[in-house]
């Protein structure tokens, strides 16, 4: 991507949530975030309900069989660029559901991911701090 | 000349401009009203400009034409009125009978390209929320074409804004009078349905239909449809002071308390979005029908007896 476009992208990131099948503590996380003591509005972070105005897909939860072909959809529905990030241990690597019958991830099988912020669930430091660290990869730092 | 007024000042490039502004002013007022910081002042221009970066993706069987060409009408609706407005408090002189029955027209053209939009794009919650929208205009237009009316009677059955204008000059503000300031409360929660903001938001109703009719949207298209809103959260409040607050002034002196006018009007309606819940399509279109009509209607009669 060209360094303006980097520019514009970086200072207004649209979050799609999407949980797939976690558990529910990731996602109650995620929305620590909107509230006052974390607040990432300041930042220009805000959640949107479409896939179409996302610039950034959150995923949470492990990646079955039965959510793969819905993953996929929704990543090639989303107006590019896109960034994927990979929410909780789950959607990382599989947390303890690594060997179940039903697991067909990690997520990074399916779709490619650019960040990754693993804890069970991560904090909401952990997870600002991992947008952050999104942000100094596209610029190149 | 005309051209300039147009496309810069008082049209669409100082419209935009300004609505991106008060963008900023509603998103840090709801910030502060829930106990957040906000974002920064120029986070509106941010998303603009991102928008327009974006992709712009298409429907697979939607209607090409009609979803491409819809925001463009609705934006052009937009600033003819900023138009026709700017030119009533900067050129006085300029206006035409009947100018603020064409307002009222293009007022509805944004709502009418959000709907077209809506269906277009083929997707089941935007044809839901475009059904909506289209139940709400025919909710709040009839109660708002009403209110409208009391300003008009005032100012001896006079349908052009600056004759609006004058009479506000010559007897005070229309709304220090009872029927007057009836008809601005109504007014004003049409213009909060208009703006979709809560406890209208009901075609968008992000926690059931996501965006409704915008959920297709994506890139330089879904930027003119958040610019179209920008711009009308900046003449809608206009709109209010010109009929109800004596207007505005550009002069010296004048300019702040002109500004204040508007900016009262616009925190009220940050006020009603924040403090209301969303209400059910029916429970809207009863609101207008019956509570607001029934306001208006009385405000009708309060103004013929010179009240
Ligand atoms: S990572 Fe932990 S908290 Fe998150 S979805 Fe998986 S099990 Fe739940």
């Amino acid at each position: 991507m060209a360094n303006w476009k980097i520019n514009a992208l970086t200072r207004s990131l649209w979050v799609f949530h999407l949980s797939a099948a976690s558990c529910n503590n990731c996602d109650i996380e995620i929305l620590d975030l909107l509230t006052p003591r974390h607040d990432v509005e300041r930042f220009g972070i805000v959640l949107t309900g479409s896939i179409r105005h996302a610039d950034v897909m959150l995923i949470t939860g492990i990646v079955n069989r039965k959510n793969v072909p819905r993953i996929k959809r929704l990543y090639e529905q989303a107006a590019k660029p896109i960034l994927v990030v990979a929410v909780g241990t789950c959607a990382c690597s599989g947390n303890m559901f690594r060997t179940s019958y039903q697991f067909a991830g990690p997520l990074d099988k399916i779709i490619p991911v650019d960040a990754y912020i693993p804890g069970c669930p991560p904090k909401p430091e952990a997870m600002i701090d991992g947008i952050v660290k999104l942000i100094g990869k596209l610029k190149g730092k | 000349m005309d051209i300039f007024r147009f496309l810069i000042f008082p049209g669409f490039l100082f419209a935009a401009l300004v609505g991106l502004i008060f963008t900023w002013v509603d998103r840090k007022v709801t910030a502060r009203l829930q106990w957040r910081v906000g974002p920064p002042f120029l986070q509106p221009f941010y998303d603009f400009g991102k928008l327009l970066v974006k992709e712009i993706t298409l429907p697979e069987k939607g209607e090409r034409f009609s979803f491409l060409s819809a925001p463009f009408f609705g934006l052009l609706a937009t600033v003819l009125v900023a138009f026709i407005l700017g030119l009533t408090i900067t050129v006085p002189t300029r206006g035409f009978v009947g100018d603020l029955i064409v307002i009222l027209y293009l007022l509805v053209i944004p709502a009418l390209a959000v709907i077209v939009g809506g269906f277009a794009s083929a997707n089941p919650l935007a044809s839901v929320g475009a059904s909506r929208e289209m139940k709400l205009i025919m909710g709040y237009e009839l109660p708002f074409i009403l209110a409208i009316l009391v300003p008009v009677i005032k100012s001896d059955f006079s349908i052009q804004l600056n004759q609006i204008l004058f009479f506000q000059q010559q007897h005070g503000a229309n709304i220090w009078s009872l029927s007057g300031f009836i008809a601005f409360l109504v007014c004003l929660l049409v213009v909060q349905a208009k703006l979709s903001f809560p406890p209208f938001d009901i075609a968008e109703a992000e926690t059931e239909l996501m965006a409704g009719p915008y959920i297709e949207y994506s890139g330089a298209l879904l930027a003119l449809y958040r610019l179209t809103r920008a711009m009308l959260l900046f003449l809608l409040p206009l709109f209010l002071t010109i009929l109800f607050f004596g207007g505005v002034s550009l002069s010296g002196c004048l300019l702040l308390p002109s500004i204040l006018k508007i900016l009262l009007v616009l925190v009220l309606i940050i006020l009603i979005k924040n403090t209301n819940p969303r209400l059910r399509i029916d429970q809207g279109l009863r609101f207008f029908w019956v509570n607001c009509t029934l306001l208006s209607v009385l405000a009708i009669l309060l103004a013929y007896l010179g009240l």
